[in-house]
């Protein structure tokens, strides 16, 4: 029966459309991995993950990563000291003080934060930012970690402040009105019931954050300089791993050189440690769901 | 400590966290508002009919957009060509055929978690496989093949909420007729279920019209002085341009990047106002086809 | 629903009592049930139901809620196939045809066999449109007119023709709810099915808008063999000529109407239609 035939036709494009997705992570992980084992012919992976010189672009080559592994982390740590309080409190604000009015209205605004082109922080975080900075700090250098840091905690805090919002929400009332009905005021409820409740809601949107600043490439790029340096000093050019690929991309690398692999050895690094903190906040978040669906 | 004391150590409390919360709502906004105010003032007397026409030159006087608008234009359309069968078909597939199965929840996870990787991964992606595998070179098809693989996960997840909101209701009227299950979605779900799937389709190409990165990994130029020519062709894009003329030293290319920010900025609120624009008509419709 | 998880359940099911219609001119049998079973994946909701529903007769199902009489309404044209981890044993036969045979086109099957829900679903389309889907799926029309001339007889037949002649081309959503759910049994009529089943089909209308349900129930029998599912007792006692009373999944009893209501052979069909539960 043609009629069946078509439909079973239709069905398999369909499920062929669904299982490119797979295909995508497989392709994914397989350009990396590739990319990565040619690496590893020419450099030991013991050198690349505990070595503290950064230099393939050089005549000398080194190849330890850890000083891209350095600047990312800083500049994270930066991003998530920013977002994380603000966020948070933003959250509790929303959920717990503001008029719904506010909240209407407040709450597309923040998304749209979340939604401005990265190039456009990174213009902001270098020519108004770091300028600013430069007026309370004398010795910030024109590139810099703290600058883009705050940028970047800037643009995730959208992110921290809804995913922490549902997480509040999903703390049943009954909760809620226990404290109260004990004597609790707001904050007190807040922070010794409803927080808690929800912990591992806002773990969840925590390490997401953190993800998403580890993958941030065009702030840091404007931003933060080319200089590989292993320091937790903020005031100093360094280099992320992301800035690293942009680098190279826009040099002119021959593919199949060992330079042309490193971006994919770095770009490995990169992918594992996002892939793996999200893996981590899903299942956190499950679990949440789980106790408050 | 006394009682009326304790008391008032609470209040106070209470009251701070509320201001604490207050300020930094208000910071986050501020700090919106003092981004859009430095760049407009920056750039906005730069924009002008020359910015918008003139190819890019050493003299930052003269230099301008054209080719990166045309290039942004050609990547877009074509992504948006690529990403948008691909992606409806799965959450249809997903939607509507066999959404339970053990095969449909790993298919979701790996979309999520697709959503949360960096986008210059998918570069790398688009590197080795569009670039160099399928020897598509540094073009325009290469560029827009990876960001279409960037924004479906976009695309699906939208599509599947747009879908979810055709009520059950409609499909058994259908099947009791004797409609098989794509005749359905075919000439009912899909297009009762389009404004929600067009919404999402026009903020996923909002995201791609700004993506700098993967762009730039695959090849994108970063100096093109003329505009694409066809799909195969060199180019670059809105964001890539304004990158290289604020990597540049001279003060008068910072202005210039300030300007294109503008003209990004103001695409950007365009796109995302249609989007809004038809959700809200969409919705007050209530919906006749 | 019986819950055959739960063994301290003993309940003593009464036989099922099908009487043959004495007197009055047998017309053959449309659909046979025969030991039908049904499962919501381990939960049995039917059990062992076996009846016959005859042509162009009006056949209803009564029972309280939760008894099963729409879920085995919906075994009569395969529709509960549509959600997940549902199960079927014993057969269910139109025509002689066992309709969940491995040969049975089960679209087919849903043409000739049509229903009406609940709650009227138009289409978000226009009146015209709505009656013209079926006939477009089904590829049942060669030329504009022939499809003009169809959808006026659909209407007709399900008396909304005098309302809405002269706006076929506005929003079927603009109906009230009884010319809506008229508009859905003129869409199912235009598939020109054998058999009509209606799950409640006036449960959320007036009491004039449920009235002019019942005369056309009335004059499509004449056409149309027709099951209908009812809560409403006086509604199945005026509308129908064989009831069926279902409890907690079993059928209990199964004969003319007029000897259901005033005469009937179980105690537990007595006790219903009496009111003592409801």
């Amino acid at each position: 029966m043609t009629r069946r035939r078509f439909e079973s036709g239709v069905e398999l494009c369909l499920r062929f459309c669904a299982g490119l997705s797979v295909l995508v992570t497989g392709g994914i992980f397989l350009v990396l991995l590739m990319g990565t084992l040619a690496f590893f012919r020419d450099v030991s992976p013991i050198d690349f993950l505990f070595g503290t010189s950064w230099t393939p672009l050089f005549f000398n080559k080194q190849f330890g990563v850890l000083p891209l592994v350095a600047g990312t982390f800083l500049v994270s740590l930066i991003a998530m000291v920013v977002a994380l309080p603000a966020g948070l409190a933003t959250a509790i604000y929303l959920s717990e003080y503001a008029p719904r009015a506010a909240r209407r209205t407040v709450k597309p605004i923040l998304e749209i934060l979340a939604g401005v082109p990265t190039v456009v922080y990174g213009y902001f975080a270098l020519m108004f930012v770091t300028p600013a900075l430069q007026q309370i700090l004398p010795n910030l250098a024109g590139f810099n970690a703290l600058s883009p840091g705050i940028v970047i905690g800037i643009m995730i805090l959208p992110l921290v402040s809804s995913l922490s919002e549902d997480a509040i929400h999903s703390v049943p009332t009954a909760l809620r009105e226990a404290a109260y009905a004990l004597g609790a005021t707001r904050m007190q409820a807040t922070l010794r019931v409803v927080l808690p409740a929800a912990l591992s809601g806002i773990s969840a949107a925590a390490i997401l954050a953190v993800s998403r600043a580890i993958g941030e490439t065009m702030i840091v790029t404007i931003a933060a300089g080319q200089q590989p340096r292993l320091t937790m000093n903020p005031m100093v050019p360094i280099e992320t791993m992301t800035a690293y690929i942009v680098q190279v991309s826009l040099g002119d690398a021959p593919a199949g050189t060992l330079e042309y692999n490193t971006l994919f050895a770095v770009g490995m690094l990169l992918f594992a440690n996002t892939f793996v903190l999200n893996v981590i906040s899903n299942v956190l978040r499950e679990r949440f769901k789980a106790r408050y669906a | 400590m006394s009682a009326a004391f304790h008391r008032l150590w609470r209040t106070l409390g209470d009251r701070l966290l509320q201001v604490t919360g207050l300020a930094a709502t208000v910071a986050a906004l501020l700090v919106l508002a003092l981004l859009l105010v430095d760049v407009f003032a920056d750039g906005l007397g730069r924009v002008s009919w020359q910015f918008l026409t003139s190819f890019p030159s050493r003299r930052a006087a003269s230099a301008g957009l054209f080719p990166a608008l045309m290039g942004s234009l050609y990547v877009i359309t074509l992504t948006a060509i690529l990403a948008v069968p691909v992606g409806v078909g799965a959450a249809v597939y997903l939607q509507e055929y066999g959404s339970q199965g053990r095969l449909a929840r790993l298919l979701e996870i790996n979309i999520a978690n697709l959503a949360g990787v960096p986008s210059i991964v998918y570069g790398l992606l688009g590197l080795g496989l569009f670039v160099r595998a399928l020897g598509f070179g540094r073009s325009v098809l290469a560029g827009s093949a990876t960001l279409a693989l960037l924004v479906l996960p976009v695309v699906i997840l939208a599509t599947r909420e747009a879908l979810r909101t055709v009520p059950q209701e409609v499909r058994e009227g259908a099947y009791a007729l004797g409609a098989t299950r794509w005749q359905t979605i075919w000439t009912l779900v899909l297009p009762m279920a389009f404004p929600g799937i067009l919404t999402g389709v026009i903020l996923a190409l909002s995201r791609a019209i700004g993506e700098t990165a993967p762009l730039i990994t695959i090849g994108a130029l970063t100096y093109v002085p003329f505009a694409p020519d066809g799909i195969m062709s060199p180019f670059t894009v809105l964001p890539i341009q304004i990158f290289n003329w604020v990597s540049r030293p001279q003060a008068d290319f910072r202005v210039n990047a300030a300007a294109g920010i503008v003209v990004l900025l103001c695409l950007l609120v365009t796109m995302n106002g249609v989007a809004a624009w038809l959700r809200d008509r969409y919705q007050s419709r209530g919906g006749t086809t | 629903m019986i819950d055959t998880t739960a063994p301290s359940v003993r309940i003593r099911m009464p036989a099922v009592t099908v009487r043959q219609e004495q007197g009055a001119a047998l017309t053959p049998v449309k659909i046979t049930a025969e030991q039908l079973s049904f499962y919501y994946g381990r939960k049995r909701a039917l059990e062992d139901v076996s009846l016959n529903i005859h042509a162009n007769r009006v056949t209803a199902f009564i029972g309280p809620s939760g008894c099963g009489k729409s879920t085995f309404l919906r075994t009569l044209n395969r529709m509960n196939d549509i959600i997940l981890g549902t199960r079927v044993e014993g057969s269910v036969t139109l025509d002689g045809l066992d309709i969940y045979g491995p040969s049975t086109d089960v679209v087919e099957l849903r043409r000739r066999v049509g229903m009406v829900f609940q709650k009227s679903n138009p289409f978000p389309k226009s009146i015209f449109e709505n009656v013209a889907y079926g006939l477009r799926v089904n590829g049942m029309v060669g030329s504009r007119t022939e499809l003009q001339d169809r959808v006026e007889r659909s209407l007709r037949a399900a008396a909304l023709w005098e309302e809405i002649s002269d706006r076929l081309h506005e929003p079927a959503l603009a109906l009230s709810g009884g010319q809506q759910q008229r508009l859905c049994i003129a869409r199912a009529l235009a598939v020109e099915p054998d058999v009509l089943l209606m799950d409640e089909p006036a449960s959320a209308l007036d009491p004039i808008a449920t009235q002019r349900i019942e005369e056309l129930i009335h004059e499509l029998k004449r056409t149309y063999t027709i099951v209908i599912v009812t809560h409403n007792m006086q509604q199945a006692a005026r509308v129908s000529d064989t009831t069926a009373f279902f409890w907690l999944g079993r059928l209990i009893e199964c004969d003319r109407t007029d000897k259901i209501f005033t005469a009937p052979g179980e105690k537990l069909t007595e006790d219903y239609v009496t009111g003592r539960f409801g």
